[in-house]
């Protein structure tokens, strides 16, 4: 697996080589450094630790975590996330590069919060008829039977906060990498808004 | 932003300056089988919406009595070339009004002279 963190750019559209138009979301990923190898003798099993948007403030860098990056002889990074990867020291780099156009890819990141949501939005209920006398408009409806079980079950849908909750959409397209730039061009919508910090993987 | 901006830039090709109410003639590329061909399409500007690499333009044209509206966006590869035929003169942004006009009012007025 291969794994990297990226900040979302925003969308836009791009022609392919057959003359189609695609909508895509430009990702600025990488480079990120690695602080930290775990191994199977020591930890019990594989994954490495990257951290990506250098800190320029060192007044910013908490104690502990100051720490850890001096302890990794590396410079101050504001988000550390654990990949399980293999094959790399403390102080590389994972870079754009290692994904390639056409790879299918899996993007993670905090959706755009929505605040309290009716059931409607939250959960695609029907609702009733907004017109015709109807009184039943937005509302969920019933939410159980009566002396049995005399209680609301556990994990009935209802209203509430919607949104800025951890997503995760597979099986994305990589429409073209430029390494230069550190850019990788996605085909599709990713989750959250512009500049959200979202991890890139590639399952083999 | 300038980064995307960059990226769009990157697909934007070399397009003859027109906007609403010119006629042009377009060759747009049709890949029949294993074979490209050029088929041309003349016909008016009706429209032109978004921007950038987003751009794209509106051409009718009355094909045996039918009217035919074809979108293309601006920068489309599959346009191989774009004839300016005349300069129209019109006081709209959006020709939609030519959809019900029919015989002589159909037709766009050329402008008298270029600036």
């Amino acid at each position: 697996m291969t794994g990297i963190l990226g900040k979302k750019l925003g969308m836009t559209q791009v022609f392919t080589e057959d003359g189609k138009l695609v909508p895509v979301t430009v990702i600025e990923a990488g480079p990120c450094c690695v602080i930290q190898v775990k191994t199977p003798e020591n930890d019990g099993y594989e994954a490495v630790k990257v951290g990506f948007v250098e800190e320029r403030k060192a007044g910013k860098v908490k104690k502990p975590a100051a720490g850890v990056f001096k302890k990794a002889g590396t410079a101050a990074y504001r988000v550390i996330k654990e990949f399980p990867m293999g094959g790399l020291k403390v102080g590389d780099f994972v870079k754009a590069e290692s994904f390639s156009k056409g790879d299918r890819i899996s993007v993670s990141g905090i959706s755009k919060g929505k605040g309290f949501q009716g059931v409607m939005k939250r959960h695609n209920f029907l609702g009733g008829p907004d017109t015709h006398g109807s009184m039943f408009n937005r509302a969920p409806g019933s939410i159980g039977a009566s002396s049995f079980p005399s209680r609301v079950w556990k994990g009935m849908r209802m209203a509430g906060h919607m949104g800025s909750e951890r997503v995760t959409v597979k099986n994305l397209t990589v429409v073209d990498v430029r390494p230069e730039q550190n850019l990788i061009l996605v085909r599709g919508a990713v989750p959250g808004p512009s500049n959200t910090i979202i991890e890139i993987r590639k399952d083999k | 932003m300038n980064l995307i901006h960059a990226v769009e830039e990157g697909f934007k090709r070399e397009v003859p300056q027109f906007t609403i109410g010119d006629t042009i003639r377009m060759h747009v590329k049709v890949v029949e089988g294993d074979k490209e061909r050029l088929q041309p399409f003349e016909g008016v500007v009706i429209a032109r919406k978004g921007s950038g690499i987003k751009e794209t333009f509106m051409v009718r044209k009355v094909s045996f009595g039918v009217g035919v509206e074809r979108i293309f966006p601006v920068h489309s590869p599959s346009i191989d070339r774009i004839e300016i035929l005349k300069r129209g003169s019109v006081r709209k942004a959006k020709l939609y009004y030519l959809r019900s006009k029919k015989g002589k009012d159909a037709k766009v007025k050329e402008k008298e002279r270029e600036r």
